[in-house]
């Protein structure tokens, strides 16, 4: 055995339950309010933990970007049972696209040298997807997404990846960096024991210039997209709403036999 | 920058290349003059005849893959046309699993950033403007880049429709992969295809789809059942998906499936942004839910209040008699 070391690569978001809003101006997503923990995230926090205990050992790292040095997202993968988090924070990545964003989380797991890096899918709040084979590109890493299980043995991940007609089993050397779908571990709630310990477990902060990190490549100015206009979207119409009174099972099948489906 | 030509990522299935590929090939015909695809794979040379009916002049065939991930090699033949000064103007990537590594690995060789989620594209100033269905499709964002190289895009699932143009079949042109070194370590041992019955979720014309509201686990072969009943296929919310309740390829939303059946059959989900985004461009909405208020039924064309366990049962029996 082993001892491995997993960065797990966690995004702070605005509570989803709460309705999304873009700033007029820049027409960024508003990330100003209380950030939580992606719920995306909370899948590889539990597989790092898990991997790390079968290994026999290794710490978990979190590595994370977001404004203002928020950390609330991050203690409670901390209180999960991670060992210790990055965190870069710097007014200059407002408004980085999804490139830059790699560019700079890059920069920070490779202070971590880990053995696997680990990231959701795709964040629930933006959803681009992209970054972290951008991440395992720049690193230089092979990767593996869309993991539904994933294994070590002998310094190699044995994962079995979605595909559109089922599921491929894959073979890669460590390091690697693996995405994980929703619903591939189920994640632990934190102990109070957790939350307590979480407070005094340390948050690395860094800004731009400590990754060395050029401040012109990253933020607003280095982005090389941008949105041009935002219009609602042209909206359906509410149609019949039928309360059931044992009935209304009818009322689908009429539907159905109106359009030919039956 | 001027759009002349655009590279699609023709992806294969069975043989022939996908719905998304085919729609974009379509698509592209009214962006640029010259059209070809990228395919990798023993099948790439089979589909030029395919592809060419759509307007792909050229099929660049990375070749066999040797158990590799396509990511990786894929995105460095790309890469290595694009220094070559052989590249496209735009490359448009379908949203699948190994289009988004291809996109992804692309970007960083290109160091050009990546627009995903691309649900419209058109041409303005000499460039291309992408449409982007925000906050579960009430907004329309578009967007651009800015600066020379390349453009990347990650287009979902039936944005466009498959129009053929009757063109020649595309010719053929080896395009290797450079050696991707460590980050083409990985490698397919073994392919597993799960059993389906009904038609494919993204195909089917009719799609029952179940969340939250169904209580619990067990009660998902209501769902199964009366998509068996339809003939159409079994979709999920996120939340059951999350929960562990059925495996990520039913899961129907931005993250998963997008869908346009002729007949959505939402029951137990409440209409969260995430599912809505999904589903919302189907031609007719049904939905079943015991909350009055529930968002999903803003979109219903026919909404039930009621009880999902009542309902569906009474349902399931009748078309049971009918058939």
């Amino acid at each position: 055995m082993q001892a491995m070391n997993v960065v797990v690569c966690v995004k702070q978001i605005p509570d989803p339950a709460a309705p999304g809003a873009l700033d007029p101006g820049t027409k960024n997503l508003v990330r100003s309010g209380k950030l939580i923990l992606d719920d995306s995230d909370a899948y590889g926090v539990e597989m790092a933990l898990q991997l790390a205990d079968a290994a026999g050992g290794g710490d978990v790292t979190l590595v994370s970007m977001a404004p203002n040095g928020e950390v609330s997202g991050l203690r409670t993968a901390l209180a999960m049972g991670a060992a210790r988090a990055i965190l870069v924070s710097d007014d200059a990545l407002a408004g980085s696209d999804a490139l830059s964003t790699a560019k700079v989380l890059a920069a920070a797991i490779r202070r971590a040298e880990p053995d696997l890096v680990l990231a959701a899918t795709e964040s629930t709040d933006g959803y681009t997807g992209t970054t972290p084979v951008q991440i395992a590109e720049l690193l230089g890493l092979p990767s593996v997404t869309f993991a539904k299980k994933v294994e070590v043995a002998d310094g190699s991940l044995k994962v079995e990846r979605q595909t559109e007609a089922g599921y491929d089993e894959v073979e890669c050397p460590l390091p690697a960096l693996v995405t994980v779908t929703a619903g591939v571990v189920e994640p632990r709630y934190p102990s109070f024991k957790g939350i307590m310990a979480a407070k005094s477990k340390p948050v690395d902060t860094l800004t731009v210039a400590d990754l060395g990190l050029d401040g012109d490549q990253v933020g607003a100015g280095g982005a090389r997209q941008e949105v041009t206009d935002v219009v609602p979207a042209e909206s359906r119409a509410a149609g019949e709403l039928v309360v059931d009174e044992g009935e209304g099972h009818q009322r689908i099948i009429e539907f159905l036999e109106q359009l030919k489906v039956l | 920058m001027s759009v002349n030509t655009i590279w699609v990522l023709a992806e294969l299935a069975d043989g022939a290349p996908t719905a998304t590929t085919l729609e974009l090939a379509s698509h592209a015909r009214t962006l640029a003059g010259t059209v070809e695809a990228v395919a990798w794979g023993d099948g790439a040379a089979a589909i030029a005849g395919t592809l060419g009916e759509y307007g792909v002049t050229t099929v660049h065939d990375v070749g066999d893959l040797g158990g590799a991930l396509p990511g990786a090699p894929v995105a460095a033949a790309i890469a290595a046309a694009v220094a070559a000064g052989t590249g496209p103007d735009a490359v448009l990537v379908p949203a699948s699993y190994d289009g988004r590594d291809i996109a992804g690995r692309l970007s960083v060789k290109l160091d050009r950033p990546v627009l995903t989620n691309v649900v419209g594209l058109t041409a303005a100033d000499g460039g291309l403007v992408t449409q982007h269905a925000i906050f579960g499709g009430t907004e329309i964002l578009t967007a651009r880049f800015t600066g020379d190289g390349p453009g990347i895009y990650v287009v979902r699932a039936k944005s466009f429709s498959a129009e053929p143009s009757g063109g020649a079949p595309a010719t053929v042109a080896a395009a290797p992969a450079p050696d991707a070194g460590a980050t083409n370590a990985a490698r397919i041992l073994a392919r597993h295809v799960e059993e389906r019955s009904g038609p494919k979720l993204d195909e089917a014309d009719v799609v029952v789809s179940g969340g939250r509201g169904l209580g619990e686990k067990d009660q998902y072969a209501l769902i199964e059942e009366l998509a068996g009943l339809l003939h159409g296929a079994a979709g999920a919310s996120r939340a059951i998906v999350d929960a562990g309740w059925v495996p990520y390829s039913h899961q129907v939303g931005q993250t998963g499936k997008t869908v346009k059946p002729t007949v959505y059959l939402a029951c137990g989900i409440s209409g969260a942004t995430q599912h809505m985004v999904g589903m919302k461009n189907s031609k007719n909405i049904v939905a079943v839910n015991k909350d009055q208020d529930a968002p999903i039924f803003q979109v219903a064309d026919l909404g039930i209040v009621g009880d999902v366990h009542k309902v569906l049962p009474k349902l399931i029996e009748a078309l049971r008699t009918r058939s």
